[in-house]
């Protein structure tokens, strides 16, 4: 009746995920009833859950990305303790249990933090910087969104009913095959990526589409702004590699469940072409990570200089190499799975040659900052950090491009210390510099100032002493996922890197003081025109937080930067662009489809795991019913009445004169740095 | 600047309109039906017959297989190289660009690793 | 708040410049084309899937494992029928979306049920087929090649059999709400679908079954 289902999936005899477990089910029960009590669900059902708005999705996405990267950055100080104690000792955690720890990290922070703050950021500024009203497909939005986050949730049940995989972040056959893995954890893993990998996709597909086909009137391509052109090649690369990780999975899944032979060990299986696959999908995977980062750098460098950004064409022509290139690399992770020297050679190269319009992206933020008044809030701070650690990153990858080099440092904690310096270097700090840059814009108030510095220079300082140490373990000989080690060599860096663990633990720590305080002490950091940072983009014209529809009338575009045209000209002639005609504007309706596909996707998925056939069947009903009352709807769109329109916009104009006269008044030419 | 409006992948403006539409729109799929049928037939009558020197007929297959797809693209798609359909033909060489960085990468790695990597026991599986 | 109920027959909703052409001078683009354009792309990402199982499928197809290979279990006659099936399936279709521009419901309807039969019969046949190798012995668990020819194979089918449903879902909404703009794009995307599904036929029937019949 319950599949492979029993009271034995529960962990009783393990005390570390007990206790877990239990600790977040009692705080998530007391969460939920609390909300409860205060009356809070009808306003996050009606205003949040049910959302089909491009910046609440985006800010739930940048929630949930902050959410697991807690649990995520639990299981690395478990790591690092684990490893610390180790030394000649078994340490606190069994090797099952530690396998599964570091599957369960790297699965978490690639497919639960990244991907959704990247994620995330894109959906929130794309249709506000493109100057338009949504993205091109809103309620497909929300069933993205709400699929990831069924992804996320059923990689945490793992934790309380069953097990995670204990093959590593990607699941390599044989050790993935039923033989050897007969339990639940890979499979829970393989579902929740299926899922999400579904949210995803359908993302990319939504995003390029919006890119390419919904801009302001006169924004022509080579008017975009470079994060919109950064976000069209990292969703080009979402659609042209997620189908490669579901069609492996779904090989594996059918190894797994059917008994084929893609690639078991017996009747031809061939395990080598996993990697292949896999990779094929994981190096562009990588790249649709970092090349949003890339893009917000280049918004906040530009903002930050209060200069242009420097060579927008070679931007966007390197930008569009690296789309194309990060196809051609991907042999690179399995030099050592013996492809020979011609293989080697080629892919050896093409990863040396992908290094070089990242070059060519760094030297134009150098030469944007040089003759430009540079403000260093805390965005800017993440990017002169991200210069200095993805370039010292990138560079060991290049070194790792090389095969005879990578014979010898493939698996070994270099590798591990490579890979998180690009990721946490570019990736992660250019997550947390779009999540400071946009927050204000978001929500209507800034982040503490402070705060956010305190954080950043925890994280800086703490990730180099965390991850330095891995690079000089890897030239010793430490492979990575080690859960004991007898080196005597190894043990003074283990524990450094542990010390570096701790600082950027208080790095976190201080980002949730941060978002604390800033939203306790709102009233006093509020923000009435709209445009914090003196930007100049779009997004930056419209209030904060922007109303439903994004804009009141769709602005002309006439040139690069077309906010910084208009400010520019506002601020000569002390007084705003004329007073545009309002209309009444129709706005896509609220609909609980995501959120109800992704409760059946949780059910489907669950019952995958544990084999419970007949709740797969009512899942996949569900879910289909679901798509069929979504497209019985007779009623899409709301409208919003043209007084109400008129009334928002005038505010914010109101806000905006006041701040251009005072300006004009102090005859500064920082007019808006006095509101900051 | 030129203001060309782009038109719907598989759309084609006057399909189906008013009675010319009819007409116009039958002999374009009966046309596109007549040469996937010429393309199927020959695709077997080089497959299950001697026409084509045995080890070109791979060779034919492939050719001919493309051949039916542009006529599909074509006639049922109406994917035409017109500037109106630009971004769809784009989208569409990204695909298959992939596709075959996919396919032919794939199986030239793998080639080698079977070389190279090739079990002790089992060698039924080698070319 | 008013609620605004779709129009029958309107131009476009929900943008101020729905007739913009695309490249930036007017403003966002149609419905129309942003429906058929996200569809499209959606296909790209679809036959890029296809295109990982053609790659398992071109490494495992030697790998048989001492059981049969391709030339020893694939029919000519069953191949032929089945493309026969989905290229006439195809050309209903097309006849279909003729149907839909003229908006006449008879044909319409009549069209598309000739398409969802030659679609079914088209998977009567994969069935036939799938069992008779899996009575014989030779099923999908006996080796990688047949793991990879049934997978390959048997996920078109599997598209194929969720655009049956789909297809049933059309003619269900053709007749309960008529020709209404939305469902009228939506059927733009089913024909999209079924036209680019024969095109992976065309492959799968080309470079599996033939190929496979001649190595």
């Amino acid at each position: 009746m319950f599949g492979k289902l029993t009271w034995e999936a529960i962990p009783f005899d393990q005390p570390i995920p007990l206790v877990t477990s239990a600790v977040l089910i009692v705080v998530l029960t007391g969460l939920l009833l609390w909300v409860a009590v205060k009356g809070y669900i009808p306003y996050l059902w009606k205003e949040w859950i049910t959302s089909v708005d491009h910046k609440r999705i985006g800010i739930m996405y940048c929630l949930l990305a902050l959410v697991m990267l807690l649990r995520g950055f639990s299981d690395a100080l478990m790591m690092r303790s684990q490893q610390a104690l180790a030394f000649n000792a078994p340490g606190y955690l069994p090797p099952e249990h530690y396998d599964q720890i570091f599957s369960a990290h790297g699965t978490i922070m690639i497919f639960f933090v990244a991907m959704p703050f990247v994620v995330g950021l894109m959906n929130f500024a794309v249709p506000l910087q493109l100057g338009v009203r949504d993205v091109a497909f809103p309620t497909l939005n929300s069933v993205s969104f709400w699929l990831t986050a069924a992804g996320a949730l059923l990689v945490n049940v793992s934790l309380v009913v069953g097990e995670f995989a204990r093959t590593g972040w990607l699941p390599f056959p044989p050790l993935s095959e039923l033989t050897y893995s007969p339990g639940v954890g890979v499979d829970y893993y393989a579902w929740s990526l299926e899922l999400s990998g579904i949210g995803t996709l359908m993302a990319g597909i939504n995003m390029v589409t919006t890119i390419l086909k919904m801009r302001a009137p006169g924004m022509s391509y080579t008017r975009m702004p470079v994060f919109c052109w950064t976000s069209l090649a990292s969703n080009l690369l979402i659609v042209a590699a997620f189908p490669i990780l579901t069609a492996s999975l779904a090989m594996l899944l059918l190894d797994r469940y059917v008994g084929f032979h893609f690639f078991t060990n017996e009747a031809g299986g061939n395990p080598m072409m996993f990697m292949n696959l896999i990779w094929a999908w994981g190096h562009p995977e990588v790249y649709i990570l970092v090349l949003p980062a890339f893009g917000v750098f280049s918004e906040v460098i530009a903002t930050f200089s209060s200069k242009p950004l420097f060579g927008y064409r070679s931007m966007v022509i390197a930008t569009m190499a690296i789309c194309l290139l990060s196809f051609l690399v991907w042999l690179h992770h399995f030099f050592t799975m013996g492809p020979g020297g011609d293989v080697n050679g080629f892919f050896g190269i093409m990863s040396m040659i992908i290094a070089i319009p990242t070059g060519v992206k760094l030297f134009n933020w150098l030469f944007t900052m040089y003759g430009g008044r540079v403000r260093f809030t805390s965005p800017m701070l993440w990017a002169v950090g991200f210069m200095v650690t993805f370039a010292l990153g990138g560079m060991t990858g290049v070194l790792l491009a090389v095969p005879p080099a990578d014979f010898v440092l493939h698996n070994s904690l270099f590798l591990v210390a490579h890979f998180h310096n690009v990721i946490i270097g570019g990736v992660l700090f250019g997550a947390f510099a779009g999540y400071t840059y946009w927050f204000p814009k978001a929500f209507g108030f800034s982040l503490d100032e402070r705060l956010g510095k305190a954080a950043f220079w925890c994280w800086f300082v703490g990730f180099y002493v965390a991850f330095m140490p891995l690079y000089v373990l890897g030239l010793l000989g430490m492979t990575r996922r080690m859960q004991h080690y007898t080196q005597p060599e190894w043990y003074p860096w283990v524990l450094v890197a542990g010390l570096g663990a701790l600082i950027v633990l208080t790095g976190i720590i201080l980002q949730v003081t941060q978002l604390t305080v800033s939203i306790r002490t709102r009233a006093h950091r509020r923000e009435l025109t709209g445009d914090p940072w003196d930007g100049r983009t779009l997004e930056w014209a419209t209030s904060s937080p922007p109303p439903a529809y994004n804009f009141a009338v769709l602005h002309n575009v006439e040139s690069e930067e077309p906010y910084w045209g208009m400010k520019l000209e506002a601020r000569e002639n002390l007084h705003l662009l004329a007073e545009p005609k309002y209309e009444a504007i129709e706005v896509p309706r609220n609909s609980p489809t995501g959120f109800i596909t992704a409760f059946f996707a949780v059910v489907t998925g669950f019952s995958l795991i544990w084999h419970i056939w007949w709740l797969v069947v009512l899942g996949l009903v569900g879910a289909y019913a679901t798509f069929v009352v979504l497209a019985w709807r007779d009623v899409v769109e709301t409208t919003i009445p043209v007084e109400e329109v008129a009334r928002e916009d005038r505010a914010n104009r109101a806000a905006r004169l006041d701040a251009l006269r005072a300006a004009g008044r102090a005859k500064r030419p920082q007019a808006q740095e006095a509101l900051a | 600047m030129s203001v060309q409006g782009d038109i719907a992948p598989g759309y084609e403006s006057e399909e189906g309109e008013g009675p010319e539409g009819i007409r116009e729109g039958v002999r374009s799929y009966l046309l596109g039906l007549a040469l996937a049928i010429a393309l199927t037939l020959a695709s077997f009558a080089v497959a299950r017959t001697h026409i084509i020197y045995g080890p070109g007929i791979p060779v034919a297959l492939v050719a001919l297989a493309v051949a039916q797809m542009g006529i599909h693209l074509v006639f049922f798609l109406h994917i035409t190289t017109a500037p109106d359909n630009t971004n769809n033909v784009l989208a569409l060489a990204f695909g298959v660009l992939i596709v075959f960085v996919l396919v032919f990468g794939t199986v030239w790695v793998m080639d080698h690793m079977n070389h190279n990597m090739a079990p002790m026991q089992d060698m039924t599986g080698m070319q | 708040m008013n609620s605004v109920a779709i129009p029958a027959d309107s131009a476009g909703s929900g943008h101020a410049h729905s007739h913009a052409p695309g490249h930036g001078a007017g403003g966002p683009a149609a419905k129309r084309i942003v429906v058929a354009y996200g569809f499209w792309i959606y296909l790209i990402s679809d036959i890029i899937m296809f295109s990982a199982l053609f790659a398992a499928y071109a490494v495992l197809a030697p790998a048989t494992a001492g059981g049969p290979s391709a030339r020893q279990i694939f029919d000519p006659n069953s191949v032929a029928i089945e493309t026969a099936c989905l290229l006439a399936s195809s050309f209903a279709c097309g006849m279909a979306s003729i149907a839909v521009g003229q908006r006449s419901m008879k044909w319409t309807q009549i069209s598309l049920v000739i398409t969802g039969l030659l679609g079914f019969v088209f998977l009567l046949f994969e069935l036939r087929e799938f069992h008779a190798l899996v009575a014989r012995g030779d099923g999908p668990t006996h080796s990688a090649f047949l793991s990879a020819f049934f997978t390959l194979v048997g996920c078109h089918g599997l598209h194929i059999t969720a655009g049956l449903l789909w297809l049933g879902t059309m003619m269900a909404q053709f007749y309960a709400k008529g020709f209404r703009r939305d469902i009228q794009y939506r059927y733009m995307c089913f024909s999209l679908f079924w036209h680019a599904l024969d095109i992976i036929w065309v492959a799968i029937f080309s470079l599996v079954y033939l190929v496979g019949m001649n190595l």
